[in-house]
């Protein structure tokens, strides 16, 4: 049961991760849609602070988790936010951003959906720590798909109708 | 009667009442030198237009020429009382650079040309993109400073006639986190307090909001009040030592960019040490629950850290605001410019309503405008906003306003909120807007980041009309320049921060063939052939009384209901505070009683938002937080800056304005009086800053961010260590050289607030350079938040023989 459980962590460890990633390439990305740029960074926080508190709960279950969430701050990504504040004179590239929100949203919500899964074992669990984990940073999950949906609702039409 | 220079005191002589008493008439009279006021022609009614008090007024008219000003004993905002910008601004009318005739680009230069030739332009350029590219292409940029008509008239224009979804206004850079506080607590706009509250506060705390220098006749209000028997005490938060700091029992002053911390461990200690109104906040409020479990760990000791703030002057402030009896909170630009706008502006709410400090007289919140006619911008969907409050995600709300219209409810775009300014300049930058229409405001000195900006609007793809009365830096980009009527020289009407409705009517007329900005709305609807869903002209009116009438018709039943208001009505006595209608046929001074709300989920003007990501709760949602229409109790956490200090950038930055200028200075750069007041662009630094760096007043200095750098001179001044300010009000039309360093917003960052969408001025790290030594002060004004330091080391500022007004306190005989 446990190795369960600890697989599950390592799961949502894994994708928090990736969610913290997506959020910040997205954000240099767009950096021309400000917004986009200051916003991602913020809730990319979020994720990462999530992955340590996972890798911390994780021992409890004899998983060894890498605390430290990965980093986004290399060179290649430097050279993406150059490019992306070039390309934004240019339309098509809205294209690309409501892509991008909906791969952020598709993300968050498999992270949504595993905490539901965490909240539901820890109750079965009695694991109180585990509980109050999933409490804290499951509402956070559900902030960043509702950004990403207010985002995706607030461009997508300009994106598409402007020829 | 006094003779007073009021560029010296620009608060005038001190009228002291106490405690629930009435405050004394003072009437100020400024009349060009060498005339009397007997020799005035006439005296036109009017309200002041250089800031969002609403002070009303009448303008002296002699040989159809305005020639003075002088306070309005019978209004309830002033009882007479004018601010210098009032006092002197006047002159600006009659200045010899007034735009008088149309302007239009041919082979890069603008040139004159006729009304016809520029309209035709404008109209068929829109015409072409209708066609070509649809509504989306379009976009209407406006202000806080026309009248409710002519705002009303470009809403039904651009929404209900074009269909687009691209309006806004300059508001928000001064009011979008006044209205979205407002918002997010009340489920609507509309202040909850009236300005009588400081005749009756024994607490009144100013939150960011350097009242003394924006709004001088309130501050005259508070002084007076200081000055009586029974004084309020007065808490100050703000990082430069202004004015109001100086008169402060508790002055904090927070790191910028902390103001959330500071206020959510305001709001920890007056929970912790249970000075809450458990019964209001059971009956009246939702989300108590939430917003104590957040500030749970906000304690002194934690926000004295972040904000640096000694711990002890936040347990004293809340102490005081958790006493009061009486509790009046204003807040300002020192709050909406900055990080986490929106969320801080809330808890001040939040102060209010967990103490039960609301709907009373002296309990009351202002959550201020900046200029004289933001409220109208935001009632008459001129600005992200649908008129009459109404709410763009309640499609019942949509149909109402089509019903109002004639339209269908499919033409008025309401997909989305209202596309926000900064979106906007971003669709104009990636070419999806294509056609701008700019009315009475210059974003080429007030947007931030200015070379953005610039580059932005002079694309070639865009075309760009400037509306305005001078050539601003604006409108030297143009395609075309549709030359304005301003205040006296049209009739409208204009409503400020404590809902107070005022006439103005016209005085004299425009210089050469400016026009009305109304006339000329209405013209290019003429010229696009706008129509109702019966083929009528979608603009039923062809004057502003006539533009009047039908805004009545569109608020009837919403919460800024003018049914009960004329032209008639307003002309004589004081101004009206709305609601105004059969119900309250004299206007409402306190809204709010007893705990009741306009927050029920069918009525609401909106849902709120989440105040960290700015995602818009949807109707379902709000529906079951808040079913039966209470005050919403919203919490957030504090989120670190997205510009904090670096090595390379060690300072903080903030920008703001001074008491004799207003915005870019286009009228009151041209007033010899208030030029001379603050000629000239300086930074504030602290003494302690200063004195390791062995930097003396005068110095001149270069401030530079990560995107530009600005020079000015050095004021040594009371600033909190490690912060710069700089005045914003110093754009290029009167620089001595043609570069591209003097504007603040030059310096600041292209970032905004989540669920208010105000830029962020505020919010820069800057390194500080010395270019040279001074040889004499800086151009800072003595009397205000740039007070020098060191007492005596610079002149006072004074107006002199041309500065002198007339001060008749009630009582004294009159000089006729």
């Amino acid at each position: 049961m446990s190795d369960k459980v600890g697989m599950a962590i390592a799961e949502l460890h894994s994708a928090e991760n990736d969610l913290a990633a997506e959020l910040l390439h997205a954000s240099q990305r767009h950096k021309a849609d400000h917004d986009i740029f200051y916003l991602g960074r913020d809730l990319a926080r979020w994720s990462q602070e999530h992955v340590r508190e996972l890798a911390a709960h994780g021992k409890n279950y004899g998983v060894e988790l890498d605390a430290e969430p990965e980093d986004d701050t290399t060179l290649v990504a430097m050279i993406r936010q150059k490019s992306s504040e070039l390309i934004g004179r240019r339309h098509d590239p809205a294209l690309l951003l409501l892509r991008d929100l909906r791969e952020i949203h598709r993300k968050a919500a498999g992270v949504s959906l595993d905490w539901e899964i965490l909240a539901q074992t820890a109750q079965a669990l009695k694991d109180d720590e585990l509980l109050s984990l999933s409490m804290k940073c499951h509402p956070q999950t559900l902030r960043q798909m509702r950004w990403a949906n207010a985002m995706l609702k607030s461009n997508a039409a300009q994106v598409m109708v402007t020829p | 009667m006094g003779s007073v220079d009021r560029i010296a005191e620009p608060w005038g002589t001190r009228t002291p009442y106490g405690s629930g008493g009435e405050w004394p008439v003072r009437v100020d009279t400024r009349l060009d030198d060498g005339l009397g006021e007997a020799d005035v022609d006439r005296w036109v009614q009017s309200a002041t237009i250089l800031h969002s008090n609403g002070d009303g007024l009448d303008i002296a008219v002699k040989a159809g020429r305005i020639v003075g000003v002088r306070g309005r004993a019978v209004d309830r905002v002033n009882r007479g009382r004018l601010g210098p910008k009032d006092l002197f601004g006047y002159q600006a009318n009659n200045s010899p650079d007034r735009l008088t005739t149309p302007l239009i680009r041919r082979d890069g230069e603008l040139v004159e040309t006729d009304w016809e030739t520029a309209m035709t332009a404008v109209a068929g350029r829109t015409k072409e993109l209708l066609a070509e590219r649809g509504p989306s292409a379009v976009g209407f940029y406006t202000t806080g400073q026309l009248f409710l008509e002519e705002y009303y008239t470009l809403a039904l224009i651009g929404h209900g006639g074009i269909g687009t979804n691209h309006m806004d206004g300059n508001t928000r850079l001064c009011t979008a986190t006044a209205a979205e506080a407002l918002k997010e607590s009340f489920a609507s706009d509309g202040q909850p307090g009236s300005y009588t509250d400081i005749d009756h506060a024994d607490v009144i705390a100013l939150y960011g909001h350097n009242m003394a220098e924006t709004q001088t006749v309130l501050w005259t209000r508070i002084l007076d009040r200081l000055a009586g028997p029974n004084p309020p005490q007065v808490i100050c938060v703000d990082p430069r030592r202004t004015p109001v700091a100086a008169a402060a029992t508790v002055h904090l002053a927070p790191k910028p960019g902390t103001n959330l911390a500071l206020v959510n461990a305001l709001l920890h200690e007056i929970i912790a040490n249970d000075l809450i109104d458990r019964d209001y906040i059971d009956r009246h409020t939702v989300g108590y629950d939430e917003l104590e479990k957040q500030v749970a760990d906000c304690d002194p000791d934690w926000a004295a850290a972040v904000c640096d703030v000694p711990a002890g002057d936040i347990r004293d402030a809340a102490r005081i605001l958790g006493q009061a009896e009486r509790l009046l909170s204003t807040v300002l630009q020192g709050f909406y410019q900055s990080h986490q706008a929106t969320a801080a502006s809330v808890q001040v709410n939040n102060i209010n309503l967990v103490r039960g400090m609301l709907g009373k007289p002296g309990c009351g919140i202002l959550q201020m405008n900046g200029q004289p006619t933001a409220q109208n911008t935001r009632e008459c969907g001129a600005d992200g906003d649908l008129p009459g409050f109404r709410n763009w995600a309640n499609d019942q709300h949509v149909s109402d306003l089509a019903k109002v219209w004639n339209v269908e409810p499919a033409q008025i775009p309401h997909y989305s909120e209202p596309t926000h300014l900064m979106q906007m300049m971003r669709y104009v930058e990636d070419g999806s807007i294509r056609f701008l229409y700019v009315s009475g405001t210059n974003p080429a000195v007030s947007l931030p980041e200015l070379g953005r900006i610039r580059e932005i609007l002079s694309q070639e793809r865009l075309f760009l009309v400037v509306q305005d009365i001078f050539l601003s830096e604006t409108a030297q980009l143009a395609d075309v320049v549709l030359p304005a009527a301003t205040w006296g020289e049209k009739t409208g009407t204009f409503t400020n921060a404590d809902r107070t409705v005022h006439l103005s009517d016209k005085a004299v007329d425009p210089p050469g063939q400016a026009r009305a900005d109304l006339d000329i709305f209405i013209d290019y609807a003429r010229r696009l052939d706008l129509k109702d869903k019966d083929g009528q002209p979608l603009v039923k009116w062809t004057d502003a009384e006539g533009a009047f009438e039908g805004w009545k018709r569109c608020s009837a039943g919403r919460p800024c209901d003018y049914t009960g208001l004329t032209y008639e009505k307003l002309r004589g006595g004081s101004g009206i505070q709305w609601p105004c209608n059969d119900e309250h046929p004299d206007g409402t001074e306190r809204i709010y009683l007893d705990g009741e709300f306009w927050s029920s989920p069918s009525y609401c003007e909106s849902y709120g938002k989440d105040l960290l990501t700015g995602a818009p709760l949807d109707p379902v949602e709000y529906k079951a937080m808040n079913p039966s229409g209470k005050a919403v109790l919203k919490a957030a956490e504090y989120l670190p800056p997205h510009e904090p200090p670096t090595p390379e950038y060690p300072y903080l930055l903030i920008t703001g304005r001074t008491l004799y200028h207003f915005h870019t200075r286009t009228k009151t750069g041209r007033v010899p009086q208030l030029q001379s007041a603050a000629p000239d662009v300086w930074v504030e630094m602290s003494a302690l800053d200063t004195e390791q760096l062995g930097w003396s007043e005068g110095d001149r200095l270069r401030v530079s961010t990560p995107r530009e750098s600005v020079e000015a001179r050095l004021r040594i001044s009371s600033i909190r260590p490690s912060t710069l300010f700089l005045p914003f009000h110093y754009g290029y039309w009167d620089a001595a050289d043609g570069d591209h360093h003097r504007a603040a917003n030059e310096l600041t960052i292209t970032d905004w607030d989540p669920a208010s969408k105000q830029p962020l001025f505020k919010s820069a790290a800057a390194r500080v350079e010395r270019i040279s030594l001074g040889d004499g002060p800086s151009a800072a004004p003595t009397t205000t938040g740039s007070k020098p330091f060191a007492h005596g080391s610079v002149p006072d500022t004074r107006g002199g023989a041309q500065a002198m007004v007339t001060e008749q306190l009630a009582g004294e005989e009159s000089r006729q």
